[in-house]
């Protein structure tokens, strides 16, 4: 298998500031594979996905390192030819679904558009298949769900909305972050059956980028887990639950509550373990902030 | 703290009005019935468009019910007016599911806490600002940065702050841990259980993690499509529950195994 996202040392840090957000990150997502960036709250897992996008925010700068995509080296592009390279391949299922959606238009139009732009498609053309998305992401009545404002639909709708909509051009590579954060687990669990079935059919590539250990384990076959912009374990999924390498990676383990198992609450990641790795990642990239 | 008896909700449906006339109605909420305690966590739990959004605005009185009454305190709010709820609106506060769609871009951090406080006319509101920061757990720092500086999960907790920094009787908290990571959630409802155990407050926490739930809540209301289908005490719901519904949610949980059953 060949990559089609290679990211190599990648680093970023906020501008005039000596914080680093990301510590040479290196990654690489094949054809039809679906790569997890797990860890806490302000680790830089969307941040990973934005670099990827080019939709860093403008506080933020890369280092250095390389993103290539279907081979192609996007930072050594010019900023318009980026962007239509990652607008002909990429999409992305952002994590804010109602910010996503432009609140004063409705749904409809906000997924033709995507078709209609990229794809030139004919109004009617896109309006079917946007039909036929709602559809497959379990919604009950797509023409009620094409006429409304995003303020009328649920927030699992409107998170369902955006991952058909991100389907419909056909990507190659998806960017998904927490995409199923704001659905109740029985949707939760058709919809990762879906991505996977989706993703599977059309040989998508995936970052999928989650909190979630259990998610994790479902849908992804490989994961990175994120400490401050470094990443500090890469497996399969496999190897990962049966023997996790590093000791931040079984302390988040260990707080991952099990609703099966009475015993377990909820306990935040042991601070000895946190105090450590940081400590580690500051000695080495020696005079560069923690994000934290 | 709230009786509810026969709650029905209808919203104008929009997409099938006719051209001329008035707009059908979607019935979305249908005669529910439940009380709330003083000093209770009650869980609210179901699928995705089932209702909890909406059930939990109207016992807010940000919608006013089709039919049913809900009274808050012994006092009937079914159709009090605007102005007869704005003393009763900082003792209940909603912490909502979308965190950056409720945070004002063009505010920083501390504005955002701060100005629900002055309009409420509050004093001493720098220190009420920096308390609540720090009940989430989020640096002072930070009230200088607007919201699309923060992390989703820091930002969820910005929305957090800004509710308990009213001092409020009653908070409803919809979806305001399932964006967070496993620390950050441990942290949240550590918070909420000292608040609700130092300051006796009432919540009714809407989510569909029921991990989460089997933590927090000492009674739990499973909706399906606008109805209550079962209403019992946390441990009945997870060791012997009755509706076929609450079985199927416990059954689609994902646990952190690759090789669990069902999958
Ligand atoms: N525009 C910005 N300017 C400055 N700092 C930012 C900006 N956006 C994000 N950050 C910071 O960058 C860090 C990484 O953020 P990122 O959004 O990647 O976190 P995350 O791992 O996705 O977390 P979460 O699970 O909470 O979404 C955080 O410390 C955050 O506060
Ligand atoms: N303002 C509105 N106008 C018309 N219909 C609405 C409006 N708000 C909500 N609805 C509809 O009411 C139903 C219930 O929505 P609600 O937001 O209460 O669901 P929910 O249980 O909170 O779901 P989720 O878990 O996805 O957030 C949905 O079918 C939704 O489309
Ligand atoms: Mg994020
Ligand atoms: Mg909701």
């Amino acid at each position: 298998m060949t990559a089609f996202l290679e990211i190599e040392n990648l680093s970023a840090s906020l501008k005039r500031q000596r914080v680093r957000m990301l510590r040479s990150v290196s990654l690489s997502v094949a054809a039809g594979e679906v790569h997890g960036l797990v860890g806490e709250s302000g680790a830089g897992k969307s941040m990973i996905g934005k670099a990827v996008l080019g939709i860093l925010p403008a506080a933020l700068a890369i280092d250095e390192g390389e993103i290539r995509l279907d081979g192609e080296d996007l930072l050594a592009m010019r900023p318009a030819d980026r962007r239509r390279a990652i607008g002909a391949k990429a999409a992305l299922i952002p994590q804010d679904p109602l910010t996503a959606l432009n609140p004063s238009h409705c749904i409809g139009p906000q997924i033709t558009g995507r078709l209609v732009d990229i794809l030139g498609w004919d109004k009617r053309k896109a309006d079917m298949r946007a039909r036929e998305l709602l559809a497959e992401v379990n919604i009950d009545d797509p023409d009620r769900v094409m006429a409304s404002y995003p303020f009328e639909l649920s927030g699992g709708m409107r998170q369902r909305v955006l991952i058909a909509s991100a389907f419909a051009a056909n990507p190659k590579l998806i960017v998904a972050d927490e995409p199923t954060t704001a659905l109740d687990v029985t949707v939760q669990k058709q919809i990762l059956k879906l991505i996977r079935e989706m993703q599977a059919r059309h040989g998508t590539a995936m970052l999928f980028v989650t909190h979630d250990l259990g998610v994790v384990s479902k849908i992804c076959q490989r994961l990175s887990v994120l400490y401050a912009g470094k990443v500090l374990e890469q497996a399969t999924i496999a190897e990962f639950f049966a023997d996790p390498k590093h000791a931040y990676s079984r302390a988040l383990l260990a707080a991952t509550p099990k609703y099966t198992d009475p015993g377990s609450s909820l306990v935040p990641v042991d601070s000895s373990v946190t105090d450590l790795v940081a400590a580690e990642i500051e000695a080495v990239d020696e005079g560069w902030r923690l994000a934290r | 703290m709230f009786k509810v008896s026969g709650l029905d909700l209808a919203l104008p449906d929009r997409v099938n009005r006719p051209l001329i006339g008035k707009a059908p109605e979607i019935q979305i909420l249908k005669g529910l019935t439940f009380d709330i305690s003083s000093g209770e966590v009650i869980g609210i739990v179901g699928g995705s468009g089932s209702g909890k959004s909406t059930l939990g605005r109207t016992l807010l009185r940000l919608y006013e019910p089709t039919a049913g009454t809900v009274s808050f305190e012994g006092r009937d709010i079914t159709h009090l007016s605007e102005a007869e709820l704005r003393p009763l609106r900082r003792r209940m506060q909603m912490v909502f599911q979308d965190p950056m769609s409720s945070l004002n871009p063009r505010r920083p951090i501390g504005a955002i806490i701060a100005d629900p406080l002055a309009l409420h006319g509050l004093d001493g509101i720098s220190a009420r600002v920096d308390r609540a920061l720090d009940h989430v757990g989020l640096p002072n720092a930070l009230r200088h940065r607007y919201p699309h500086e923060l992390s989703g999960g820091q930002r969820q907790r910005v929305g957090i702050a800004r509710a308990i920094a009213m001092e409020p009787d009653f908070i409803l908290a919809d979806e305001i841990v399932s964006g967070l990571d496993v620390s950050s959630q441990a942290q949240v409802l550590n918070l909420l259980e000292n608040l609700v155990d130092e300051l006796g407050l009432t919540l009714a926490f809407i989510s569909h993690d029921l991990s989460v739930i089997r933590r927090l809540c000492s009674r739990v209301m499973v909706l399906y499509r606008g109805e209550i289908v079962e209403l019992a005490p946390v441990e009945q719901i997870f060791d012997a529950p009755k509706a076929a519904y609450t079985r199927e949610l416990l059954d689609a949980i994902p646990l952190p195994d690759p090789n669990q059953k069902n999958w």
